[in-house]
């Protein structure tokens, strides 16, 4: 009889297991960057039209974007963790990355926003639009083209930071191939094909707005 | 009618309306003219509420507006106005930009929107712009097409800010004559212009400001070929010299 290691080399059957960090991975991307980008902009928007508001949240917006968003997530886990709130790894990246999506998102809403000509508002006003209404026909839409190219930056960072939700022990993609590694120390093969799939992902994205910003700018 | 009581505005320190009483008849072309910085462009802003004062009164039929209980989106719908940069929304084509405020303001259909705006666009000469972007437009298309934006919430009083300064000078002559046009048909219209021949030529009565006040109206007859202040006389002799030093 022999004897055999159930964790020797890489197999096929670890696709499967990379897939599900795939998915994963995916899951928290997306569900971070649409609760942070529309936190991000009713925030941005909330910054740019009220003082108060500016000066509560400027201690958020500036430590979400000058600490690392390793520290950030071994922190609030811990810091969770002392208070005895437990939450599942999923629902924790995504809160945490959700949290970074919106400061920065934030920041871009407002920079767009404080870019549209006042004489343009001054004129939907004058037409007899109230605050509102100018707001969503006419300072969203060309904030919307001014925003665009840096908030696809952020999305990219994002999906690429999302490989650090493997701190707080959520399963993603760049998780799973770390625990592969340690088994198969198959260390190049796997590193690899990760570098890869975050270029799959990321390189259309950043095509596709390419693509985007020609069109809208005409 | 519009009435303008005893306005007075300020910057900070600076007073630019000393207390201006003025009257806008229903069916006149009542023209500010005066020199950069004599207050028209603020007067102008003042009257559909763009511009807060510190005193006085403006009433429009009836409705006083700077009185906080006035809902100031209802009685813009009354003044149209035109602004010197022409301001079209450069994300929306033509059409868009004059259906837009009918259909979201006066809660049209967006069908209704549709066939206002062509209207109106047709009426400035531009039904065949309608799909086309602002940057697609030369000024003088563009400042006709914020013409014609004004006109779709069917204002009673049309206001226009130096409407022609900012353009080129072969494409003046069109602008002018869709005000030209307005006019003949009975608009209601305060033009703040540089433009003197335009006012000599148009106007019903002229109005000439100097430093924050009216220092003189009248028929244009009266103001422009016969002023009897003698800072409208010395406005007017610099206004006349200025094309001699151009050429």
């Amino acid at each position: 009889m022999q004897f055999q290691f159930a964790n020797q080399g890489l197999g096929w059957s670890d696709t499967y297991f990379l897939a599900q960090g795939v998915l994963n991975t995916i899951r928290l991307a997306v569900a971070a960057t649409i609760v942070g980008t529309l936190a991000g902009i009713v925030l941005g928007w909330l910054r740019t039209v009220s003082v108060t508001v500016r000066f509560i949240t400027a201690p958020f917006i500036d430590i979400v974007r000058s600490v690392p968003m390793i520290i950030q997530l071994i922190l609030a886990n811990s810091f969770l963790s002392l208070l005895g709130i437990g939450a599942s790894p999923f629902l924790f990246g995504t809160v945490a990355l959700s949290l970074w999506m919106s400061a920065v998102t934030a920041e871009v809403v407002r920079a767009g926003l404080l870019s549209v000509p006042l004489q343009y508002r001054k004129s939907a006003r004058s037409l007899g639009m109230n605050g509102l209404q100018e707001l969503v026909y006419i300072s969203m839409p060309l904030a919307f083209r001014t925003a665009l190219t840096p908030w696809i930056g952020l999305v990219l960072s994002l999906i690429k930071d999302s490989a650090l939700a493997g701190v707080v022990g959520y399963v993603e993609y760049m998780r799973s191939t770390q625990i592969l590694i340690t088994r198969t120390h198959e260390t190049w093969l796997l590193l690899m094909g990760a570098g890869l799939f975050y270029f799959i992902i990321c390189y259309p994205v950043s095509r596709y707005s390419r693509r985007l910003e020609r069109r809208i700018v005409v | 009618m519009i009435e303008i009581r005893n306005v007075r505005k300020t910057f900070g320190a600076l007073t630019v309306l000393k207390g201006i009483n003025l009257d806008v008849n229903k069916g006149e072309l009542l023209c500010l003219i005066g020199a950069s910085g004599s207050g028209k462009s603020t007067l102008l802003q003042c009257i559909n509420g763009l511009e807060p004062i510190q005193g006085g009164e403006i009433v429009v039929d009836g409705v006083s507006v700077h009185d906080p209980k006035t809902n100031i989106n209802t009685l813009r719908q009354k003044l149209g106005i035109v602004f010197q940069q022409y301001n079209a929304f450069p994300h929306l084509t033509a059409l868009e930009n004059v259906a837009l405020a009918p259909r979201v303001v006066a809660k049209r259909s967006r069908k209704e929107a549709r066939a206002l705006a062509l209207k109106h666009l047709e009426h400035v000469g531009l039904g065949s712009k309608a799909d086309s972007l602002p940057s697609q437009m030369s000024g003088g298309q563009q400042q006709r097409l914020a013409i014609a934006r004004a006109l779709a919430m069917e204002p009673s009083y049309m206001l226009f800010d130096e409407v022609t300064s900012a353009l080129d000078p072969e494409l003046v002559g069109e602008v002018l004559e869709t005000m030209r046009l307005l006019k003949r048909e009975g608009m209601t219209m305060v033009v703040v212009t540089h433009d003197i021949s335009f006012a000599r030529e148009s106007a019903d009565r002229v109005a000439f400001l100097h430093q924050g006040e009216v220092c003189e109206i009248g028929t244009a007859g009266e103001v422009i070929d016969n002023p009897h202040k003698e800072q409208t006389q010395k406005f007017l002799r610099r206004e006349k010299r200025q094309p001699l030093e151009v050429a």
